[in-house]
C-alpha cells in the first residue's frame, strides 16, 4: 500500500511541529523517517494513523484521503502502529494482547458464543493459535501468559510489533522499535522488519540507530524542525550536506 | 431448610436486586468507564414498569418487566453519546448530573404522585423472576469474556488510545454497555417496583447509585461475578449482624451505612481486586508456607 503526504502541517499553538511536509511512501518498501529530537517525526506518525488531524495538507493512502478519519477507521484501510512510548495492555497477557490486535481480522460475532456453537469455539481457538504463531515470531511463544506489565522492556516492545502485525495490515508503522533493546534484540527486529516488507507490507519506520536504518530503509525521508530536509537512498542520505548539518551542527 | 428459606425470602430477593443493580454498574466499569447514572436509570424502569401494571391492568407481567428494561435503554442512547466523550471524574460527575434529574423529575411529576411516587402495586414478582434475570445477566455478561466484543472491551479499560488504533471503535463498545448498563438497572427496578408495592424518588437518590458501586468493588470487577458476590456479602451481613447492632443500642439505618464505609474501607486498603481475589490470596499464602 502506497501513502502520500502532501503539504501536512501540524501546529500546536505557536509550535509547527510538522510543516509543509510532502513525501511518499512506495508499496513494499521500509521507509526511514528520521531527524533529530523533536523534529516531528512522532507527531507525523499520529496524523497518519488518525490520532491528531492536521491543521492543512493532505493524507492519502493508494489514492484515499485519510486526514479526516477517527484512527479506528484508519486502521480498517489496513494501517497499524506501535507506539514510542510503549501502549501494550498491561493487564492482559502478552497473547491476549496480540489477540485484541486481531480484532480487525476476526469475524466473531456474539450471538454463537452466547449459544455455546461449536463455531464460536473453534474461532476463539484460532484467534488463539494466530496469536501465539506471531508471538513465535518475535520470539516470545514461551511468554504468551506472562502479563504484558511484568515483561521487560525488549520483550514489550516485540509484543507491540506482535500486536501490530495481527491485524495483518498492509502499512506497519513503527516507532522507535528497537530504543531500549541490545544489539541482539535489534538486528533481530531489523530481520523481522524486512521479512514483513518481502510479505508485501509497506513498513514506515522511525528509528535512532543510524546503522539499523542504513541496513534495513529501501529510502529515507530526513525531518528537522518540522521539516522534510532531504529524501532519498541511504547512500545519498549519508552525504547530504542538510543531514550532516542538522546531526552534527553545520559548524557555523 | 425450608423454613430459613421462607423466612428470609425477601432478603434473597433484595440479594437478587443488588445484584442486578451491582452488575449494571460493572457492565461500564469494565471497559473503564465510572457512570453512576444507574439510581436514574433504575428509576426510569422501575416507573415504566410500575405505571404498565397500574394503568393498563391487562398487560402480562413479562411484558411490563421488558418495557422496564427498554425504557431507560433507549434514553440512554441520547444520554450517552455526548457523555461517554468525557473521561474519568468528569464522565461520572455527568451521570451524578442525570440522575438527580430523573429523580426531580418524578419529584415534580404530579401524573406519578410527586414525592409521595406509586403505591399499591401489585405484587407480581417471585423469587425465581428474580433468579432467573440475575442468571441470565451473568450468562451474558460470563459468555462476553474472551469473546471479541469482551477482549475489545478490556482493551478500551486498558488503554483506549491503543484501542482505538488497533480499528476498535471505542464509542459504539462504550454506549453498548452505558445500554446493557440501563437496561439492567432498570429490570432491577421493575423488579423492585413489583416486590415492594410502591416506587417512590427517594429511593433513587444519588446514595443509591453509591450502594450499587461500593458492592460492585466490594465483590471485585477483575471478575463478572465480582459484583454479585459484593452484593449479597453486604445485602446479607447488616441482616446477620442487626441482632448485635441492637444489642449495642445503635439504630439499624446509620448502623448499616457505617458497617458499608468500614467495609469498603477495608476491602480498598486490603483487598484490591475485592473479595473475589480472597480465594487465590489464600491459595498463595498457603503455598509460602509450605
Amino acid at each position: 500500500m502506497s501513502l502520500s503526504l502532501a503539504g501536512v502541517s501540524r501546529a500546536f499553538g505557536g509550535v509547527r511541529a510538522v510543516d509543509d511536509a510532502t513525501f511518499t511512501v512506495a508499496d513494499a518498501e521500509v521507509h526511514g523517517l528520521i531527524g533529530p529530537n523533536g523534529a516531528g517525526k512522532t507527531t507525523l506518525l499520529n496524523l497518519i494513523s488518525g490520532l491528531l488531524q492536521p491543521t492543512s495538507g493532505r493524507i492519502e493512502l493508494d489514492g484515499r484521503r485519510i486526514d479526516r478519519l477517527p484512527p479506528h477507521r484508519v486502521a480498517a484501510l489496513g494501517v497499524a502502529r506501535t507506539y514510542q512510548n510503549i501502549r501494550l495492555f498491561a493487564g492482559l497477557s502478552a497473547a491476549d494482547n496480540v489477540v485484541v490486535g486481531e480484532h480487525l481480522r476476526r469475524h466473531a460475532p456474539f450471538w454463537p458464543r452466547l449459544l455455546l456453537l461449536p463455531s464460536a469455539q473453534r474461532e476463539e481457538r484460532a484467534a488463539r493459535e494466530a496469536a501465539e504463531a506471531l508471538l513465535s515470531r518475535v520470539g516470545l511463544r514461551e511468554r504468551a501468559g506472562t502479563p504484558a506489565f511484568s515483561l521487560s522492556y525488549g520483550e514489550q516492545r516485540r509484543v507491540e510489533i506482535a500486536r501490530a502485525l495481527a491485524s495483518q495490515p498492509t502499512l506497519v508503522l513503527l516507532d522507535e522499535p528497537t530504543a531500549g533493546m541490545n544489539p541482539n534484540e535489534a538486528a533481530a527486529v531489523a530481520r523481522l522488519v524486512r521479512e514483513v516488507a518481502r510479505e508485501g507490507r509497506t513498513v514506515l519506520l522511525i528509528e535512532h540507530n543510524v546503522r539499523l536504518v542504513m541496513e534495513v530503509c529501501d529510502r529515507i525521508t530526513v525531518l528537522n524542525f518540522g521539516k522534510v530536509i532531504a529524501r532519498g537512498a541511504p547512500a545519498q542520505i549519508a552525504q547530504d550536506p542538510a543531514v550532516i548539518a542538522a546531526y552534527l551542527g553545520d559548524g557555523s | 431448610m425450608t423454613d430459613l428459606f421462607l423466612a428470609y425470602e425477601s432478603l434473597f430477593a433484595f440479594v437478587g436486586i443488588n445484584g442486578l443493580l451491582a452488575l449494571s454498574v460493572y457492565a461500564t466499569l469494565c471497559c473503564g468507564q465510572l457512570s453512576l447514572a444507574n439510581a436514574g436509570f433504575m428509576a426510569i424502569g422501575a416507573y415504566t414498569g410500575a405505571l404498565i401494571t397500574l394503568r393498563a391492568p391487562g398487560v402480562p407481567f413479562i411484558a411490563a418487566l421488558a418495557a422496564s428494561a427498554l425504557a431507560p435503554a433507549l434514553i440512554a442512547v441520547p444520554l450517552g453519546l455526548p457523555v461517554l466523550r468525557l473521561r474519568g471524574v468528569f464522565l461520572a460527575i455527568a451521570t451524578v448530573g442525570f440522575g438527580e434529574v430523573v429523580r426531580l423529575f418524578f419529584v415534580n411529576w404530579d401524573y406519578t404522585n410527586g414525592a409521595l411516587g406509586l403505591v399499591a402495586i401489585p405484587q407480581r414478582t417471585h423469587l425465581w423472576t428474580i433468579a432467573l434475570a440475575l442468571a441470565l445477566a451473568l450468562y451474558v455478561l460470563g459468555r462476553l469474556r474472551g469473546s471479541r466484543t469482551g477482549y475489545a472491551l478490556e482493551a478500551i479499560r486498558e488503554d483506549e488510545t491503543a484501542a482505538r488504533t488497533m480499528g476498535i471503535y471505542t464509542t459504539g463498545h462504550k454506549l453498548a454497555m452505558l445500554v446493557l448498563g440501563a437496561a439492567l438497572a432498570g429490570l432491577a427496578g421493575g423488579l423492585e417496583a413489583h416486590h415492594t408495592f410502591m416506587v417512590a424518588p427517594g429511593g433513587f437518590a444519588f446514595g443509591r447509585v453509591v450502594d450499587m458501586l461500593v458492592q460492585a468493588v466490594v465483590g471485585g470487577t477483575a471478575a463478572f461475578y465480582g459484583p454479585v458476590v459484593g452484593a449479597a456479602f453486604l445485602t446479607v451481613l447488616p441482616e446477620v449482624l442487626r441482632e448485635a447492632g441492637a444489642r449495642l443500642g445503635l439504630a439499624p439505618g446509620p448502623f448499616r451505612l457505617f458497617l458499608n464505609g468500614a467495609i469498603l474501607l477495608a476491602v480498598i486498603l486490603y483487598l484490591p481486586n475485592g473479595l473475589v481475589s480472597l480465594p487465590a490470596r489464600f491459595r498463595r499464602r498457603a503455598r509460602g508456607m509450605a
